[in-house]
């Protein structure tokens, strides 16, 4: 424990997410002791992010005004929704290009263990969307691990009544990968993914 | 660094940096264990969905000089794909995994913990009617071997039979001249049915599920005495309670 100002420093450094009270501490005099200018432009990126990004009042995404420029662009297919758990998930897809509809981002992936449950994510939000807008389409792109599994089912079952067709990313075999070193979670989730050829 | 080799089930997978994770395992001989999985975040990984939280895997692991150890290889033994597939089978093995995460200590032999949670997943595994049953009489046997059990058929003061009131801080079921301030009323039944989750087989406990009132005046019961007894708030429990199913 340190005291004053340094003290804090380390306390606001450790709330944010994957910083622990070490990394803390190393960032906190990484950035006493760095030239004022440098610690003077973190703070003022950090107040202008804040000022200026909002989350888009459709989709969840950053967006800076009401709008993201992907719900705004008419261009896109309105009856395709790519539903992914953070905005860098859409960030992802769309550098990909393979989307041409628009997003629905959740805000994270059900994790009781962490007591995150459905209503703390922008689901019910999903659903209304998908009723308003005559959505055909739901794509689920949560991640292929334990939460992200969990939330596609959830997602799934939750549009079932509205009889909208959803899909999900195909899981399995990394490309580039060598077979020999896949596990069989893997294995087994490409065999049920697997299509005619 | 010393390598030694484990089983166990990994409890929880947290992001490290840029491609890492730092995996929780509860093993059979080594307690609960924190290593680091370097890499695991590529999809290129050779360690691919092996160490996913909810998998039992055998483990070789580098033991580092801080409580921090490094998974050098791993293999699964088995990745309960029902619970996988169900939301409620899910929730239920969430809280499995919380609680034994909560009361294990690092690198402290526990194999009747290890022992326990591998039941309790197998057990959940077969797809039981009622998964949070599973997961109600789970945690009534990790606080009896904690060494919470509560009492549920006699005054935990007294031992007089027929106790009508409920206090955690006392050990459960209490008669009313033993009794203190924090102590609320409790039907017959409601300590009825959590006797007989604290004594089922892991595999029978979710069968069927309990008539809905007893169930209402129980989990509450069930869910203080747990946490207080833990000294943890478990996140996981209110989620259970509401059911993921929507
Ligand atoms: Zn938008
Ligand atoms: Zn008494």
């Amino acid at each position: 424990m340190y005291e004053g100002p340094i003290q804090d420093l380390i306390d606001e450094l450790s709330r944010l997410p994957g910083i622990g009270p070490k990394s803390a501490q190393r960032l906190a005099f990484h950035l006493v002791k760095a030239p004022a200018e440098e610690a003077k432009r973190l703070a003022e990126a950090i107040l202008q992010a804040k000022e200026r990004i909002f989350f888009c009042k459709e989709c969840g995404n950053v967006a800076e005004g009401d709008l993201c420029r992907i719900c705004r662009d008419e261009s896109r297919d309105r009856t395709v929704l790519c539903v992914v758990e953070e905005p860098k998930d859409a960030a992802t897809i769309e550098r990909a290009g393979v989307v041409r509809g628009r997003y629905h981002v959740l805000g994270g992936a059900i994790s009781p263990l962490d007591g995150i449950g459905p209503d703390d994510l922008r689901v019910q939000e999903l659903l209304e969307r998908v009723e308003r807008e005559g959505v055909s389409e739901v794509i689920i792109a949560t991640n292929p691990n334990l939460e992200g599994n969990a939330t596609a089912m959830y997602v799934a079952a939750l549009l079932k009544p509205v009889g909208v067709k959803v899909t999900r990313l195909a899981s399995g075999l990394p490309v580039g990968g060598d077979l020999e070193y896949a596990d069989e979670v893997t294995l087994s989730q490409a065999l049920e993914g697997r299509r005619e050829m | 660094m010393p390598l030694y080799k484990e089983q166990g089930v990994v409890l929880r997978a947290v992001k490290l940096g840029e491609a890492d994770k730092i995996i929780t395992v509860m093993t059979q001989g080594s307690g609960k264990v924190r290593a680091v999985a370097k890499g695991i975040r590529k999809t290129t990984s050779r360690f691919g969905a092996r160490l996913e939280p909810l998998t039992h895997v055998s483990l070789m692991v580098y033991r580092g000089r801080s409580s921090l150890d490094t998974v050098s290889q791993a293999e699964i033994i088995g990745s309960f794909r029902a619970i996988r597939g169900d939301l409620g089978l899910f929730a239920a093995a969430e809280t499995m995994l919380e609680a034994v995460d909560k009361v294990a200590e690092e690198h402290e032999r526990n194999v009747r913990l290890f022992l326990l949670l591998l039941g309790g997943l197998r057990a959940l595994d077969t797809g039981p009617a009622d998964p949070a049953a599973v997961a109600e009489s789970f945690l009534l046997k990790l606080l009896s071997l904690s060494g919470f059990h509560p009492s549920l058929r006699a005054c935990a003061v007294c031992g007089r039979p027929d106790p009508s009131l409920f206090s955690s801080g006392q050990g459960g079921a209490v008669c009313a001249s033993c009794a203190e301030l924090d102590a609320g009323p409790v039907s017959a039944e409601a300590l009825a049915y959590l006797a007989g989750l604290a004594g089922s087989d892991l595999l029978k406990a979710g069968a069927s599920a309990p008539d809905p009132q007893i169930r209402r005046e129980a989990r509450p019961l069930l869910f203080g005495f747990a946490e207080y007894h833990l000294e943890r708030r478990m996140k996981s429990l209110p989620i259970l309670a509401r059911s993921l199913v929507p």
